[in-house]
């Protein structure tokens, strides 16, 4: 395999107005400007998205695996976080 | 039929799409790199599209209660009226891509031009292809720039291809009795005003991508008479082999 290999680009797409960026996928490309035209022409062909991000992936920093049990797991015991204590009263929608 | 001129320029534009398309497709499955295969047969959908369009309005011209699918499939070699440069072989990545840089910088104007024809269903089509040929310049633009100022070997082949399409390209530009008709009934663009962006956009482009134009003058024509390159004959056995073997079929 050869070690001349163009980057891996992670590529965000929003699918409409007021909408976040979503995480869709990856792709390799020599460039910024390539990698947006090649994330237009693989993940866009359906109407997907009226804006695009790319970020080269070795620039994401990301958390690690084995670390997950110190990142995330105090968070579940603590169950007042969450609002689950209030009686929804019954005129309620959409809740 | 009522307006032969205009059915004969209608198919001119269709076929090469059509032809156009039909090579770029080859290209599916075989892209050098998997994005690249997907770009390539998106043109190459884009291509197909609009000559479906235009076969519809040249149909509608021609009068005899044919579709689409009939006048892509179902004629003859030298009833086909695309020029040459679209027929020619894929050959490596640079050729295929200069190939569609030639042509689309061509397309670009003509259907801005277009899209000002007082003929209706031209106009329209040309309102819908232009959005699409933007892209397909831009994207064989920027490979073409990347392609030129890139490796030794990158700029060779692409310079190759440079030096060996040149000879198509002014068979862009080729006007007979059909365009003379219809230029000065006011319904299509003069292809010399046309002539002059194509060449400041090659220019252009070719000098960042520090790549030559040519210096010979040898011009190729007769893919508007009906006279094809020996490659026309492969293109048509191949698009042509199911509606011949199987008549009117569909899915």
């Amino acid at each position: 395999m050869s070690t001349n290999e163009w980057p891996l680009w992670e590529v965000f797409i929003r699918s409409k107005q007021g909408l976040n960026h979503k995480h869709v996928g990856s792709l390799r490309a020599p460039d910024a400007t390539l990698a947006l035209e090649n994330a237009r022409d693989v993940y866009t062909r359906r109407s997907e998205g009226i804006s695009i991000w790319v970020v080269e992936s070795a620039h994401i920093h990301a958390t690690d695996i084995d670390e997950a049990d110190a990142f995330f797991e105090p968070s579940d015991t603590k169950i007042y976080r969450h609002p689950t204590f209030y009686e929804v009263p019954d005129g309620v929608k959409h809740m | 039929m009522q307006q032969p001129a205009l059915f004969e320029y209608v198919l001119r534009i269709a076929d090469d799409s059509l032809i156009l398309g039909q090579r770029l497709g080859e290209w599916c499955g075989h892209g050098p790199i998997l994005e690249e295969d997907i770009a390539m047969t998106n043109i190459a959908l884009d291509l197909i599209g609009q000559s479906i369009s235009l076969y519809d309005f040249a149909a509608e011209l021609e009068g005899t209660g044919k579709n689409h699918d009939q006048l892509a499939y179902l004629r003859y070699e030298n009833e086909y009226k695309n020029i040459l440069l679209v027929e020619q072989p894929n050959g490596d990545f640079a050729m295929t891509i200069l190939r569609q840089f030639f042509f689309d910088a061509f397309r670009l104007p003509f259907y801005e031009a277009l899209m000002q024809s007082p003929v209706a269903q031209l106009a329209a089509v040309a309102a819908k292809s232009v959005k699409e040929t933007r892209y397909h310049l831009k994207h064989t633009s920027e490979w073409v720039i990347r392609m030129g100022d890139g490796t030794d070997e990158s700029h060779q082949r692409a310079q190759s291809a440079i030096d060996h399409l040149w000879r198509y390209t002014n068979e862009l530009f080729y006007e007979n009795e059909v365009d003379q008709t219809l230029q000065a009934e006011g319904k299509v663009p003069a292809l010399s005003a046309i002539r002059t962006q194509w060449l400041s956009t090659v220019t252009n482009v070719l000098s960042e991508a520090t790549l030559q134009i040519p210096t010979n003058d040898w011009k190729f024509d007769g893919g508007r008479e009906g006279r094809h390159s020996e490659h026309m004959g492969y293109i048509l056995s191949d698009l042509q082999y199911m509606q011949r073997a199987y008549p009117n079929m569909e899915w």
